[in-house]
């Protein structure tokens, strides 16, 4: 139960007494609380700081140190206080937690700190509110991978067993690690700036042949160029040979960045040797050249910085997509607008709007060649709109951009969203968990020792007013387990039952006893079962499986709690044992609570309903034989296409 | 001329935001409410002194601003049926606690009730049930209404129950109760006969004093 609430339990159960005279059972004994003392302070010596607060504050999470009786352990006789060693800063929002039911990090604090002290305290980070949440999970990832990265810098010695494969894949990605890669590294980057110097002066225009005519140096010396070009590429496409050889995964080596740059570096090369005696295509070969540039972007591997603008643009891109659209959008309006204010002025140069368009892409980014200018007013008014428009709309998406590549260029690559995703699940697990508590406590206490609350309300209330020496050995017991709280708000939960006549189940038993009903009805109604996702998290154990509604359901529950994955669900007779013992016992009010017998409770054998699916989950059926109903049962459980297989009592 | 637009409608957003935000604050201070004096409830309610300084504190913890409107009352109320939806039978209540019909809880009503349920006699509690199960207030239950709050109770249950809740369930309980209740069967239930018959059921009358020392 959220202790948050905890003052309302006595709202909630007067509230009670509206269920009252609907019930047509009678109801259980309340538990008494004679050992109530009035609510008094306590105080907490926290390193010399003195907190105050209610005692019963505290007792809102009796899972906690503070909560449970662990604190007695640091009671202080002469003194009359709880005094505690520890930070007294950080046992503010400890305490504040306790008060409001809602823990918050502070931002000053040291986050292992903070988590030791939640520790010592025994409080789950997970039940940090939203608000601070995220920045508790940002702090934390921070500090794990600065160790890490401490860490991993201690690692870089050669490990000693590491085959000849591991150790030239590390002197590729690393190449500080031996001299041999360092060597190789310089004279690719060497290489590389060769190749490109030589495409660039190739078109240089270098001296005058017989004819008058300006030739580029690529015409004039074109076996130096060719032995350049061919050595150039002799050498990367050895590079990229071996670094496919020593990847580890070659497949994903094949499909990352850097190779694809690299394949499309020496690529044209060697179609223009297959192509070299067809004219037909020698203009394509022409072409192909173009593709020789991309070899300067092999110089990424050895620029931390040209990797990190990558992926700021790539990190950017909803942001460069904004701003080409708003571009686009505007080019389009300002075109038309020129077009036809410019459309009367004679010998204009806005013959169409396309024609217009690159007037007003030279005009927004302010370049104002000079080629295109309007001529008639109107023109001129909406030509320097247009200039006006163009600044802004530029600068608006600039600073995101370059505020994104400092954060990416500080963190040196970290943001990892899908990690994120993941935690979230965790954490609202874990929480969801914690909170389950409750219900499966109340359950939890049913099965263990509501026998004998049940063997009280069988005696007349009138000899319960009577004698209350007698219960108190029974009401010892009971509390034995549970606090006061708990203990009220499973009597609420008691009453519950009682008034409706129904009783609160495991998750599993409700699926045998829907399976158990369904076999019975379906002579008369075809149950339709449709799966539905969405487990009921607080009332289900906590094993994932598919949900059955069935079709007589008054009620739709949309619990947020679907975050579970789905599996099937197998029931099995030993399971059920302890379950079906609680059950009879409480319905047939019996003494014995201990024999655990399945056959004897006359409602459990073991069938298997069988549905389509794939061999491995039939073969987890019990090795009973199935019953009589079975071969009816497929044709109306086909149409759902579940794929669960269950094993129910009959 | 896209870059004007987006500053104009940005600009109108942020108005407007403002404006929310004043009207918000109007709200919230207009909903602040401080109780009456500590005297003046313990001489209208069954409480003590010390009784009261605990609910107080234990209301405003949760509502500080003093009341609580349907949708917390709603919250508060779920968190002690986990496993169904109590929202329903926590919106019948919230009409029965209120009784000004204002659409909020103060913490007089709420002390008012509880004082009814806890420390009232048999007839006052017998009557605050009649006012719950009735829910349009002509002074009848009709099955309709008694439908409503019988399924609105079914469905704190849940949905794991043993056994299965039925579609049909509801509504017998509605039968059996208007058997039971419905002397001269003219399909509604009057307050008389309400009272007559609860008190001369055995169950209900032992269950009434259930939570007398619940505070």
């Amino acid at each position: 139960m959220a202790a948050g609430v905890a003052a309302w339990l006595p709202f909630a159960r007067a509230a009670a007494i509206g269920w009252m005279p609907v019930a047509n059972l009678p109801m259980p004994v309340a538990p008494s609380n004679k050992n109530k003392r009035q609510d008094e302070l306590i105080i907490l010596n926290v390193s010399g700081r003195r907190f105050q607060t209610w005692r019963n504050t505290l007792d809102r999470y009796p899972d906690t140190l503070l909560g449970s009786s662990e604190k007695e352990f640091f009671f202080n006789e002469e003194t009359r206080e709880y005094f505690f060693d520890r930070d007294p800063d950080v046992f503010r929002s400890i305490l504040n937690f306790y008060r409001t039911g809602k823990l918050h990090y502070p931002r000053y604090e040291c986050i292992s700190a903070y988590d030791e002290e939640l520790a010592f305290f025994g409080i789950i980070p997970e039940i940090i509110s939203d608000c601070c949440y995220e920045e508790y999970k940002d702090r934390k990832r921070e500090n794990t991978e600065r160790l890490m990265d401490d860490l991993e810098d201690n690692k870089d010695s050669k490990l000693p067993n590491m085959t000849f494969r591991e150790t030239m894949w590390r002197a590729f990605e690393n190449p500080h690690t031996s001299t041999m890669a360092l060597v190789f590294y310089y004279v690719t980057g060497f290489f590389i700036a060769l190749s490109v110097i030589t495409n660039v002066v190739e078109t240089v225009p270098c001296g005058y042949m017989p004819n008058q005519r300006d030739v580029p140096c690529g015409e004039r010396y074109t076996e130096a160029f060719f032995c350049m070009d061919t050595a150039c590429v002799m050498i990367f496409t050895v590079e990229y040979l071996m670094r496919l050889f020593a990847a580890p995964s070659r497949y994903r080596f094949m499909r990352s960045v850097m190779s694809i740059i690299d394949v499309v570096a020496i690529l044209p090369y060697y179609i223009g040797l297959v192509m070299t005696n067809n004219e037909d295509v020698s203009g394509a070969f022409v072409t192909l050249r173009v593709f020789r540039v991309f070899r300067i972007f092999k110089f990424s591997r050895h620029s931390q910085g040209l990797r990190i603008l990558g992926y700021t643009l790539k990190s950017c891109a909803s942001e460069l997509g904004f701003l080409l659209f708003s571009l686009t959008m505007a080019i389009i309006i300002f075109a038309t607008v020129m077009f036809y204010a410019e459309k009367g002025s004679s010998s204009s140069k806005f013959t169409s709007i396309p024609a217009s368009f690159w007037y007003t892409i030279v005009t927004m980014t302010t370049l104002g060649y000079g080629d295109m200018v309007p001529k008639t007013i109107a023109g001129k008014i909406f030509g320097s709109i247009c200039s006006l428009s163009g600044v802004l709309v530029i600068a608006l998406p600039v600073p995101v951009i370059v505020s994104n590549f400092s954060r990416i260029y500080h963190q040196n690559q970290r943001a990892d969203k899908r990690k994120a995703q993941k935690v979230q699940k965790a954490r609202l697990a874990r929480m969801r968990i914690s909170k389950s508590g409750s219900s499966t406590a109340f359950l939890h206490s049913k099965r263990n020792g509501l026998n004998q609350s049940l063997e009280l309300t069988q005696l007349p209330y009138y000899k319960m007013k009577l004698s209350p020496q007698g219960s108190l050995e029974e009401d010892q017991q009971l509390k034995k387990t549970t606090s006061l709280l708990e203990s009220q708000h499973h009597h609420l939960l008691h009453c519950l039952e009682k008034t409706t006549n129904h009783e609160f189940v495991d998750e599993r038993l409700y699926e045998q006893g829907y399976l158990q009903t369904a076999l019975q009805n379906f002579p008369s109604q075809s149950p339709s079962l449709s799966s539905e996702e969405g487990i009921t998290g607080t009332c289900c154990s906590r094993r994932p499986k598919k949900n059955i509604q069935p079709l007589n359901a008054t009620h739709t529950h949309s619990h947020t709690h679907n975050l579970q994955e789905l599996s099937a669900l197998h029931i099995q007779c030993g399971e059920q044992q302890p379950l079906n013992t609680s059950r009879s016992s409480l319905n047939l009010m019996s003494d014995e609570s201990g024999s655990l017998n399945c056959k004897s409770s006359g409602l459990v054998t073991t069938a298997i309903i069988s549905i389509p699916t794939p061999p491995s989950n039939n073969s987890r059926a019990s090795p009973d034989a199935p019953s009589p109903p079975n071969p009816e049962a497929p044709p109306l459980l086909n149409p759902s296409s579940t794929d669960v297989v269950k094993i129910s009592a009959l | 001329m896209g870059a004007l637009m987006v500053i104009f409608s940005l600009q109108t957003k942020q108005r407007r935001k403002r404006t929310d935000s004043i009207e918000d604050e109007l709200e919230l201070s207009a909903v602040r409410h401080r109780p009456e004096a500590l005297e003046q409830l313990e001489a209208q309610t069954r409480f003590s002194r010390k009784e009261l300084q605990i609910l107080y504190r234990g209301f405003k913890n949760e509502c500080p601003s003093g009341v609580v409107n349907e949708d917390t009352f709603k919250e508060i109320y779920a968190q002690f049926f986990p496993q169904g939806d109590a929202s329903t039978y926590a919106h019948f209540l919230f009409n029965a606690f209120d009784t000004d019909h204002n659409g909020s809880v103060s913490f007089e009503d709420f002390v008012m009730g509880l004082s009814i349920l806890l420390r009232g006699s048999v007839q006052e509690k017998l009557n605050w049930a009649f006012n719950l199960y009735d829910i349009n207030k002509d002074g009848y239950i009709t099955k309709e209404e008694m439908l409503d709050i019988i399924k609105s109770i079914y469905d704190m249950m849940g949905k794991c129950t043993y056994p299965i809740l039925k579609e049909e369930t509801p509504r017998q309980h509605v039968e059996i109760f208007f058997q039971k209740m419905d002397k001269n069967r003219d399909g509604v239930v009057t307050i008389d006969e309400f009272i007559d018959c609860c008190q001369n059921d055995e169950n209900i009358m032992r269950s009434m004093q259930l939570f007398e020392n619940v505070i």
